[in-house]
């Protein structure tokens, strides 16, 4: 991979639905290599709409998506993207193994390659002795970390995950953040992560773009400069707290013209 | 249990004539000394409910999956198919003795295998087409066609559903087979025994007749539900507990 083109380069993307309503407008974005991007927004802001333009899952109405300098859609072909939703989204009828297998027998890797590799990403999200468990059998957070694991499991170049502790609690939710950092430094992916929650955003990431709602447009990008690995202890320095108290103030103002904009689409 | 006591009980006391209603006691000693003749009946009318469950069940099962395919397929015929099974199909069963033969087994699997048709495409074509947008999405992430996204989380999805078309099925097609005799069959078939029995006023055989052919439609419904437990034993939805 080349070190100075971008992960993603998202061009002039909008995205208007059949009803009418218009989900985003004139994205422009660069994601570098190894970055973790934060998208954030009030809800209806299009932010997972982005997420699914960039994973070839959805295709703009304007503009284009490159990643890793290829197209959106070679790219999903070329298995360039990890997927991780709020709900785990586990395959029932398989056990915790097989499910972080699946992309891997998709992929025709032999047993024995995927037998390693699984072992591999339940170390990663230590699930040791739950191999064979089924995932009803497991709490929300144990899922959510099979789903993390099966996201990586072929080692995709881009990590897209859409509020992904979002049902959690918080307090399995700060241990989960912790640990997605951890995999971030082990895996060296690039990560585009949705939330709605400004410490998060301002916790995990290296940039939080601040979305504005309907049309969803970038309102504003906040380079977060707080030390790496960030540990527990980030969050009670002052830097965290004046980061979030300015994307707090940037969502605001995006939001202060959000009623303009919304008005205009009720209008239309 | 109890209710079969006081069944015996109170037919006894108010002195019921036994064509009316005849105990308990005198049913199972008819059903003892008449075994082998009920027993082949049985086994005769069983294999038409099995033969037309097979049938019914295999073709909704098929032109579910072809449903489910091809959307605008399903979209063209499933309104057909929902009202078709409004239709009384028990209805048409002279009509089936008549074309394929009042002895011919396979007038009363006929019908039996419409009975079970409907059911279960209804319930497949509902597992199969209510999966989770979510893990289709995902199964697109990982650059899957369409065939794999079917074989990989459409059809395993979709075997609960299926399962629950399938248990229907099973009591539909003992029903199937032993009202088709009731329209006509050869004598060694258990819907023609009980129908002769009461028609002779044997009251005692016809209830031996309704008692084994209950228990054969119970015997094939756990046999199905066996079969559910089986292969769907990861399904959220039929645990009850958790382990934490």
């Amino acid at each position: 991979m080349n070190e100075s083109q971008p992960a993603v380069s998202i061009t002039g993307v909008s995205k208007q639905f059949k009803a009418g309503v218009t989900a985003l407008t004139g994205i422009d974005l660069d994601v570098r290599p190894r970055e973790f991007v934060s998208l954030i927004g009030p809800s209806g802001c299009g932010k997972s709409t982005l997420l699914r333009i960039i994973g070839d899952l959805i295709e703009p109405s304007e503009g284009t998506v490159e990643v890793n300098g290829k197209p959106a859609h070679r790219a999903r072909l070329d298995h360039d993207y990890g997927i991780v939703f709020q709900e785990a989204v586990l395959y029932d009828w398989r056990t915790v193994s097989k499910n972080i297998a699946l992309p891997l027998e998709l992929l025709k890797w032999s047993r024995e390659k995927r037998s390693a590799r699984v072992s591999e990403m339940i170390d990663l999200v230590e699930l040791e002795g739950f191999e064979d468990h089924h995932p009803w059998q497991l709490s929300g957070g144990m899922q959510q970390r099979v789903a993390i694991a099966r996201a990586l499991s072929f080692d995709p170049a881009l990590l897209l995950m859409d509020e992904p502790f979002g049902a959690l609690d918080e307090m399995t939710r700060e241990r989960m953040n912790l640990e997605l950092l951890r995999i971030w430094d082990a895996s060296g992916s690039t990560i585009v992560f949705v939330t709605h929650s400004i410490p998060e955003a301002v916790f995990l990431s290296t940039r939080v773009v601040v979305m504005s709602a309907r049309p969803g447009r970038v309102a504003a990008i906040v380079e977060v400069d707080l030390p790496q690995p960030r540990t527990g202890r980030t969050r009670e320095e002052p830097r965290f707290f004046e980061l979030v108290t300015e994307v707090r103030e940037r969502l605001a103002a995006g939001g202060a013209d959000l009623v303009g904009a919304e008005a205009e689409v009720e209008a239309s | 249990m109890l209710g079969i006591l006081a069944w015996q009980g109170l037919v006894a006391a108010f002195h019921v004539q036994e064509f009316l209603l005849p105990k308990p006691t005198v049913i199972a000693r008819t059903f003892w000394d008449e075994r082998g003749m009920l027993w082949d009946a049985g086994i005769y009318t069983f294999k038409e409910a099995l033969g037309g469950f097979a049938l019914g069940s295999g073709l909704g099962i098929i032109v579910a999956l072809l449903f489910a395919a091809y959307a605008p397929l399903g979209t063209a015929f499933m309104p057909f198919a929902v009202a078709a099974n409004a239709i009384p199909i028990i209805a048409f069963a002279p009509i089936m003795n008549d074309w394929f033969g009042l002895l011919n087994p396979f007038s009363k699997m006929a019908i039996a295998a419409v009975l079970c048709f409907f059911p279960v495409l209804i319930t497949t074509l509902r597992g199969l087409t209510s999966v989770d947008p979510r893990a289709i999405e995902l199964m697109r992430s990982y650059a899957a066609n369409r065939r794999t996204v079917f074989r990989r989380v459409r059809i395993p999805a979709s075997l609960p559903h299926m399962f629950a078309g399938l248990k229907i099925a099973s009591v539909l097609s003992m029903i199937g087979a032993i009202v088709g005799e009731y329209f006509g069959g050869p004598t060694t078939a258990l819907g023609v025994t009980i129908l002769n029995a009461s028609a002779y006023t044997n009251f005692p055989v016809a209830w031996a007749g309704i008692v084994l052919a209950s228990a054969f439609g119970i015997l094939f419904y756990s046999a199905v539900a066996l079969a559910e437990r089986l292969t769907t034993s990861w399904d959220p939805s039929r645990r009850d507990f958790r382990t934490e």
